[in-house]
């Protein structure tokens, strides 16, 4: 087009011109938007064309089958069944299990010690609030993995090894006789049945029905006895008098599990010292202390921030109301000002927990076997898969990410502000 | 806008840097330095000493390329990598060989796509443990705490192991030989298991290396040695041929001493066609004809790099053993140089 430059005119039907896509402003956008595209579309192509090029230069294909072959390596933390003639895809499970569970006791144990920090950083007790401040800019402003490799090393350096509770002269004990605090892990007492039910098959994992069957009862109960108490606020409502029922709902809540434990044979199984090691007893492996203690009391820092921020945004006049109506600092915190700062604390909230989860992938710094450790780490390392393992990965932890941030935006739409 | 135009200079960017790939001995050469794959400190194979230049035997072959490659034995890059990173650093091209006491296996050779360029150390894996634990055998094992290196082979052997013998144990992945030796010693594992020459190298740094034994049984093969990418022959060849001219070295008496003198001309033909005096065989691997005399003058022939670097003068003190020449017993053996 060797037109010459057009000048935007008032006519209201002027007829289209190509050189109006880049000198009218109603169309500039568009095009601008359309090229960017195809410039971005161009370069994702290359890149897979690039690595389709490299990929085959180097002899290598791109196939999943790795997944379903035999691992060959142990791990040691499992929570479903596994040994080393499963396959790489097992593993990767074992992995996810672990990564998860990590996630889990993160973030409930960074969620209490940022509330607790939170609400304490702004008491009124100087001491207090100063100790949170330290507490605080100490754990937010040093890398989180030193955190880790400090809590691991406090595990496997500053507390005995298992011989050092054997013999006569036994340089540590167990506390109660039920736990041991080694260089190895922290061994408690785990529940065992005399009486199994078995377990229950669903393919990938067996859980045992005896955990199902506590598990559903404590559930029932719990139900239960939430509608005792719905019917007794109904009652109270309705009358002005609230039945005694503290000891219906004792009994709904304790007896049948009780009864159920009784009838299951339910008794502890203490960890002992035998060969090398402590048997039996459940065992907490150092890593998983240290990369508990590490994101929990780092993250924990940010949360505190984040609740002291959500207190500050609810007025002072809230307090001064509820302190008028009588009631007392910990009573007005605990029903009136946290349930209102919860709007503010739940959206960067979401954010810290997302952290958590993918900062477990630190997790191999202190041998912890997470996600990142079998399937980024010994099954790429073993396979040569780098590209599937990595794809595979990203994958899973955007899922995870995913599902973590959409189930809490769902309960910052419960807690959020509902204007009527 | 300025994001859009980012893009735009990114996809440009990303069209224009699809260049060929040359062969790798060329971009070496333009290079002028080698990138060499190293562990990250292991005594007397790898581990930059108080200067910070890199020292040890795995070293000492990075620098025998790199002189019969660019001349200088110094013009290399010491690229540190761990159990889990050094197959993705070879195969990316961030480096261009692995001396990194890596095992030869077969699905490494043929699924990962590897070019093993020979052994130039026969090693097993064994078991370090605290004398004072009173085990004299690796079948008493049963239910220890193992520390191990993620991703070896080691790693797998172990786990082979302990099932063949109806054990248990219990292990404790670690990510570099200096952390499964912390861990170690303060005693969160009761075994360390790893291959013979690297626990040897492990207990001489110790504060005291008696109060630890090497448990009698070797429960695998560990043949070490270099590596390269598959696909590129005459890198590949270069490697191996580095190495043979070292073993050769040794077989035919040349010695970092003498090598210069020998380079003049002896009478003995094989010497002279392998330092360059006669023949063109650096040329058939398309290097000059001194590359084999500059590579044993690096660090000496096959010998000495091993009594400098591990042998009895050293902390390490390890014995040449299956290490040795083949005529002395061992299984280092050059091909021909004719």
């Amino acid at each position: 087009m060797a037109n010459a430059i057009t000048f935007p005119t008032l006519e209201p039907h002027q007829a289209f011109r190509l050189s109006m896509l880049l000198n009218d402003g109603r169309y500039r956008s568009y095009t601008i938007q359309i090229f960017v595209l195809m410039c971005l579309m161009l370069g994702i192509a290359w890149l897979v064309d690039n690595t389709i090029r490299n990929l085959a230069l180097l002899g290598k294909d791109f196939s999943f089958s790795f997944l379903w072959s035999t691992a060959g390596y142990d791990i040691n933390q499992r929570l479903i069944e596994y040994d080393t003639q499963m396959t790489h895809g097992r593993a990767a499970l074992v992995g996810l299990l672990n990564t998860v569970v990590l996630a889990v006791l993160s973030c409930a144990l960074a969620t209490i010690i940022g509330v607790v920090a939170g609400v304490l950083r702004l008491s009124g007790n100087p001491i207090v609030a100063r100790l949170t401040v330290v507490y605080v800019e100490v754990f937010r402003n040093i890398p989180l993995l030193l955190w880790i490799l400090v809590f691991g090393a406090i595990m496997s350096e500053a507390v005995p090894a298992p011989n050092a509770f054997k013999g006569e002269n036994a340089t540590a004990g167990m506390i109660l006789g039920a736990v041991a605090i080694t260089n190895r892990g922290v061994f408690i007492p785990e529940p065992l049945f005399t009486r199994d039910l078995g377990t229950l098959n669903l393919g990938i994992v067996e859980p045992s029905l005896n955990a199902i069957a506590v598990l559903v009862v404590v559930i029932a109960c719990v139900l239960i006895s939430r509608v005792l108490v719905r019917h007794a606020n109904r009652v109270q409502s309705q009358t002005g008098v609230r039945p005694v029922i503290w000891w219906k709902t004792m009994t709904v809540l304790a007896a049948p599990p009780l009864l159920l434990l009784w009838a299951l044979g339910f008794h502890l199984g203490y960890p002992e010292l035998r060969g090398f090691n402590f048997q039996g007893g459940f065992q907490l492996r150092n890593a998983l202390i240290a990369m508990w203690l590490g994101l929990g009391i780092y993250t924990g820092a940010f949360i505190a921030e984040n609740v002291r921020a959500g207190i500050l945004a609810i007025s002072k006049g809230q307090t001064e109301a509820a302190h008028a109506l009588g009631l007392r600092p910990g009573k007005t915190m605990r029903l009136v000002i946290l349930p209102q700062a919860l709007r503010v604390i739940v959206p960067p909230l979401i954010s810290q927990y997302l952290n958590i989860t993918k900062n477990t992938s630190l997790g191999l710094a202190v041998g912890y076997m997470d996600l990142r450790s079998t399937l980024g780490g010994i099954t790429i390392n073993q396979t040569g898969r780098e590209l599937e393992g990595m794809l595979l990965l990203m994958l899973i932890y955007l899922s995870l990410s995913l599902i973590i941030s959409g189930s809490m935006n769902a309960y910052n739409a419960r807690v959020g502000l509902k204007e009527r | 806008m300025k994001k859009s135009l980012f893009l735009v200079t990114l996809g440009a960017v990303a069209l224009l840097s699809a260049t060929a790939i040359a062969g790798t001995l060329d971009e070496v050469k333009s290079r002028g330095k080698l990138n060499c794959g190293v562990s990250s400190g292991t005594a007397g194979f790898s581990a930059p000493d108080a200067k910070g230049v890199w020292q040890g035997f795995d070293v000492a072959f990075c620098r025998a390329v790199a002189a019969a490659v660019l001349g200088d034995p110094m013009k290399v890059e010491f690229v540190p990598t761990t159990g889990q990173t050094r197959f993705t650093a070879l195969a990316s091209g961030e480096i261009d060989v692995l001396s990194r006491a890596t095992t030869w296996t077969f699905s490494r050779d043929t699924d990962l796509k590897l070019t093993f360029a020979g052994t130039n150390f026969y090693d097993g894996q064994v078991f370090l443990v605290k004398k004072e634990l009173g085990v004299s055998s690796a079948k008493d094992l049963n239910g220890a705490t193992v520390c191990i290196q993620s991703g070896t082979t080691t790693e797998l052997n172990l786990a082979e192991y302990f099932r063949i013998n109806k054990m248990t144990y219990e292990p404790v992945p670690v990510d570099s030989s200096a952390e499964g030796e912390r861990q170690y010693q303060a005693g969160a594992c009761d075994v360390y298991t790893s291959d013979g020459s690297n626990l040897a190298s492990v207990r001489a740094s110790f504060p005291n290396p008696s109060d630890h034994v090497l448990l009698p049984e070797i429960i695998s093969k560990e043949p070490l040695g270099p590596i390269v990418r598959q696909g590129d022959e005459q890198w590949a060849d270069i490697v191996h041929w580095t190495e043979s001219a070292l073993f050769a070295a040794e077989e035919l008496g040349v010695t970092k001493a003498n090598v210069d003198q020998l380079a003049d001309g002896s009478d003995n033909p094989e010497i002279n066609r392998l330092l360059g005096k006669e023949g063109d065989l650096g040329k058939m691997l398309g290097l000059d004809a001194e590359w084999a005399r500059r590579a044993i003058a690096a660090g000496g022939n096959y010998g000495e790099i091993f009594a400098t670097n591990l042998g009895d003068q050293t902390p390490i003190r390890l014995e040449r053993g299956l290490n040795a020449l083949w005529t002395k017993g061992g299984l280092m053996y050059a091909q021909p140089f004719r």
